[in-house]
């Protein structure tokens, strides 16, 4: 008995209302992310992240209060993710509530910045989003690049080097996201999970490619990660919370039920 | 009736505010105003990050003294949280030593970052996320919670009490066994987040303000 794995469901924000389908039943309005994130504490998730795809800056108050208003209610984790790129943001994101925010572009471009985020709030709460995707051929050693832009823009950056480099700088955290599996629903990169969690001190979730609850099994134990990250398996009641968590109990991992 | 969470400048308040006031209707203020915290009937001293900053901080906002009075004189109930409990110990070994408030005998050590589970997985440090926690001697901050029950942790430094009689709860990680509830008298501290611990998190910030020690 000891440390749970984690498992976060991840919802897309936009101007502080949820967005891509989230199916509860019994729910009033399936946008509402106070609701929907009681009903996910409410079943058990051990965490809750929130991705802002907002584009304006004037929807982005919006999704400030909409973390006020969660962190009022839900008494778990909260992860923000999404356009933090100074530190000002994440000042912004912890005051109104938020445990923890996710630097993605940003850290890419200026990776002092993770540095200073850490030093000024403390690596507890500095996640590192990375997004990984394969750039070997068949039968060629594996390696991953870091893309940008939603996995369109390489930039040249060895993914395990680039995770070393970010828990140097004071990332407590990384999420990593494999942007072949994305959307594919065929599983996580086990991969580029496995390289990066051996190469870390720090927790890594794995994110992308979630389709079935063996899935979420194979990620923690074929590519040792610490959380798994999902979204549609959850949103559109394919399973809920405590199923995958009973499942994955079953198959030998500490699950908090 | 007022709870003061004492802002000394290190982490993040609010979170900690919105769980008290959820659990209360009494007055929580988030402050670093010696007249607020002396007039206050509880005290949350919280803390993020480094020990050394947290404690550089706490001498810079010249609270250090007056935490240290009330400590001595245990007038009103305290609850310290993270970086807040192991500040109560003599010592920490982080940042090279660095002394703390001395309230409690023990030490605050690094977590061997050798350590594997079951599966022969390599633990991480920080240790991070839901663990158990074992109630080591009966207190009324357990009332209602169950023995062995999940609480939210997030840090890489641990507390290790010398005196059993102060030790409340303990959590198992690797082969540490992590003091993360101590206290005597008014204070009682913990390691983990309570504010972030879902509803047994709740329930001990709740008995915490019914406390009358």
């Amino acid at each position: 008995m000891g440390l749970s794995k984690r498992i976060i469901p991840c919802l897309d924000v936009d101007g502080g209302r949820v967005v891509k389908g989230v199916n509860f039943i019994g729910i009033r309005d399936a946008g509402d992310p106070v609701e929907i994130a009681q009903r996910y504490n409410l079943q058990g998730a051990d965490e809750i992240t929130f991705l802002d795809i907002t584009a304006s800056h004037e929807d982005r108050d919006t999704t400030v209060e909409m973390v006020e208003r969660i962190a009022g209610e839900v008494f778990i984790p909260l992860t923000v993710g999404g356009g933090i790129r100074t530190c000002d943001d994440i000042r912004t994101m912890l005051n109104a509530g938020a445990d923890k925010v996710s630097i993605n572009t940003a850290a890419v471009n200026n990776p002092d910045f993770v540095r200073e985020a850490a030093d000024r709030f403390g690596s507890q709460c500095i996640v590192v989003a990375i997004d990984a995707k394969r750039v070997s051929g068949e039968g060629e050693p594996p390696r991953w690049e870091i893309f940008t832009h939603g996995g369109r823009r390489p930039t040249g950056l060895d993914a395990v080097e680039w995770a070393k480099k970010m828990v140097e700088f004071g990332a407590g955290e990384l999420l990593l996201t494999s942007m072949d599996r994305d959307g594919t629903k065929s599983g996580f990169d086990l991969g580029v999970t496995r390289a990066i969690s051996d190469a870390v001190t720090v927790p890594v979730i794995a994110s992308g490619g979630v389709g079935t609850l063996d899935h979420l099994v194979d990620g923690v134990l074929e590519g040792g990660a610490d959380a798994v990250l999902a979204a549609s398996i959850f949103h559109f009641g394919e399973y809920t919370i405590p199923e995958a968590k009973r499942y994955m109990a079953e198959r030998g991992i500490e699950m908090r039920l | 009736m007022t709870i003061a969470v004492i802002d000394y400048g290190m982490g993040n308040l609010h979170s900690v505010a919105k769980a008290l006031e959820h659990v209360t209707h009494e007055h929580v203020i988030i402050t670093r105003d010696p007249r607020c915290i002396r007039g206050a009937t509880r005290l949350v001293l919280p803390g993020q990050g480094a020990i050394r900053d947290c404690m550089g901080e706490l001498e810079k906002t010249e609270l250090r003294g007056l935490v240290l009075e009330l400590l001595a004189s245990q007038s009103k109930p305290l609850l310290g949280i993270c970086v807040g409990q192991q500040m109560l110990l003599d010592h920490s070994e982080e940042n090279g030593g660095i002394a703390c408030l001395g309230f409690l005998p023990g030490e605050v050590k690094h977590f061997p970052t050798d350590m594997r589970d079951a599966n022969e997985q390599r633990l991480k440090v920080p240790h991070m996320g839901w663990n158990l926690v074992h109630q080591h001697h009966d207190h009324p901050l357990w009332n209602g919670i169950d023995q062995d029950e999940h609480f939210y942790f997030v840090h890489s430094y641990y507390a290790e009490a010398s005196d059993d009689a102060t030790v409340f709860g303990t959590t198992e990680y690797g082969r540490v066994n992590a003091h993360v509830a101590i206290g005597r008298d008014a204070t009682f501290a913990v390691q983990f987040h309570p504010e972030k611990s879902s509803r047994a998190g709740l329930k001990l910030l709740e008995n915490f303000i019914n406390w009358t020690p």
